[in-house]
């Protein structure tokens, strides 16, 4: 299945939002029995972090997997680190590499495909990962949507406490998970360091950032991300899965309201009746220190 | 692996669509070390209240459900997670297969390595078998036929992966699979100059 996103992203729109786009438009199934290939100018525009975010949620669409053909920016990537080919045996490995792009031409069983300048920052609204709107949207009136959907909708707005036409810049949270395998990538933890930098977490709310590997942590900390992070009020923690599914004690309590950069809002997940909304990085960090969603691309620079 | 070639049992409704795999078995239950011991845990969240007792709305605590062996739920059963205690926890309860109009992929591949059925059949098919279903009805899966019936005349065909259904009808998993080859193993192994796998483990 060829899911195709031409053209390029808005400023403050990101891999997150293109995937929640893809999902809430193919639905959690809609990638079923299929293996998607993601092409076209918005995902060859994509850095290798925001690439893994967009094949890691490919499972939240339904799908057996992703996959994106390598380029220049998976070469660059490749190049030099650890267990991959040095030197001479590099530059063949990369020749060979080169080959397992789909070829020219080839037919797919599916074919989607998507305008990245269509695209808004993504929220969540329900219990599963196509329930979601833009930061513009209003939580959607179970009666509109299609029947085979409005069920699982109501049941959705019941379990998360919202109600029908209220403005998802109007929703308060109480804590925000940034964290996980699906972005909290060293370039994830920059971006939404560049959205708290110089200001405070919002009194109501309890902020927490976990690096997604021990790696991204250390790099993280050689770059002083994680003062901006506590200067501003999250708390550090070492990298694990943390609250993305709350197999430790990081989990919400009943009712609480979670903004979370994670791959999955079911029911329970993060804690039992615990409310998560799906954002990216830049929209969690944001929402920490407004209290509530806020549309990022009226989020101005941070001071210096 | 246990064989699954027909079989007939209480049929129990979960009328919604998208139950994931953290619904079915919640995460805290997945530290265990065992693969045994997760049928109390299936649908925790549904199933029992915040002060641990039973919650009597729940489908499964109803009388003429309590027993049920087929489970018969809303499109897009078993999304989310990959974790194979999903399919663990289905079977431990009593259950022996589920139907539904979808499976997630991962869901559908690890209940076949298990031994569990999933069976697919057209929306508006479950949606007959979810409105006929009250507490006790029974339905029959014939595997050998692909075939979903009751006693008062239904008969639904089903679809399935030819080698998945043999697989099924024998009782192989991957590992079971492997085995049937395990003379060539062996031999290949002597060839090799290396120890047969099997008397590593003796």
């Amino acid at each position: 299945m060829e899911v195709r996103v031409d053209g390029e992203l808005p400023p403050g729109v990101t891999a997150k939002d293109i995937i929640l786009g893809i999902i809430g438009k193919i639905g959690t199934s809609g990638g079923a029995g299929y293996v998607i290939e993601y092409t076209g100018e918005a995902i060859r525009a994509l850095s290798m972090e925001g690439r893994m975010t967009v094949c890691n949620m490919s499972i939240e669409g339904g799908a057996r997997a992703g996959m994106i053909a390598p380029d220049e920016t998976t070469f660059e990537w490749l190049r030099g680190r650890k267990f991959v080919p040095q030197g001479e045996e590099y530059d063949e490995a990369v020749e060979r590499w080169k080959e397992l792009a789909t070829d020219e031409g080839a037919e797919y069983d599916e074919v989607v495909v998507l305008d990245a300048g269509e695209l808004r920052p993504h929220v969540t609204w329900g219990t599963n990962p196509e329930q979601v709107v833009t930061i513009e949207d209003s939580v959607p009136d179970p009666a509109a949507l299609p029947v085979d959907k409005r069920e699982a909708a109501e049941r959705a707005l019941a379990y998360m406490g919202l109600e029908a036409g209220t403005s998802i810049k109007d929703i308060e949270i109480d804590r925000v998970f940034i964290g996980s395998c699906t972005n909290s990538r060293l370039a994830d933890l920059r971006a939404a360091a560049d959205m708290v930098r110089g200001r405070q977490v919002h009194p109501n709310v309890s902020a927490m950032v976990v690096p997604g590997s021990a790696l991204v942590k250390w790099q993280a900390e050689k770059e002083g991300l994680d003062a901006v992070f506590t200067e501003a009020g999250f708390e550090w923690r070492a990298a694990g899965c943390s609250m993305c599914l709350g197999m430790n004690p990081d989990i919400l309590m009943p009712q609480e309201r979670c903004a979370s950069t994670s791959n999955r809002n079911f029911e329970g997940r993060q804690g039992k009746d615990g409310r998560t909304h799906l954002v990216s990085p830049q929209m969690a960090a944001a929402a920490a220190i407004a209290g509530r969603f806020v549309d990022i691309r009226d989020w101005e620079a941070a001071p210096a | 692996m246990e064989k699954f070639i027909s079989h007939t049992g209480a049929a129990a409704p979960l009328d919604r669509s998208n139950v994931d795999t953290d619904s079915i078995i919640p995460k805290q239950f997945l530290k265990r070390v065992e693969r045994t011991g997760y049928g109390p845990f299936l649908f925790f969240d549904w199933r029992y209240t915040p002060d641990g007792g039973e919650n009597p709305e729940f489908v499964l605590n109803k009388p003429g459900y309590r027993e049920a062996t087929i489970l018969v739920a809303g499109p897009n059963f078993g999304s989310g997670s990959s974790r194979e205690h999903a399919p663990w926890a289905l079977q431990q309860f009593g259950f022996q297969a589920v139907i539904s109009s979808g499976f997630a992929d991962i869901f559908y591949n690890n209940s076949f390595e298990n031994g569990f059925l999933p069976v697919q059949l057209p929306e508006e098919t479950v949606r007959e078998i979810l409105d006929r279903i009250r507490p006790g009805y029974e339905l029959t899966i014939d595997l050998e036929k692909q075939l979903v019936s009751d006693r008062e005349g239904f008969e639904a065909y089903f679809e399935i992966d030819p080698f998945r259904k043999h697989c099924l009808l024998n009782g192989l998993d991957s590992i079971g699979l492997t085995l049937q080859h395990e003379d060539d193993i062996a031999k290949f192994e002597e060839r090799m100059g290396l120890e047969p796998v099997a008397s590593e483990t003796t």
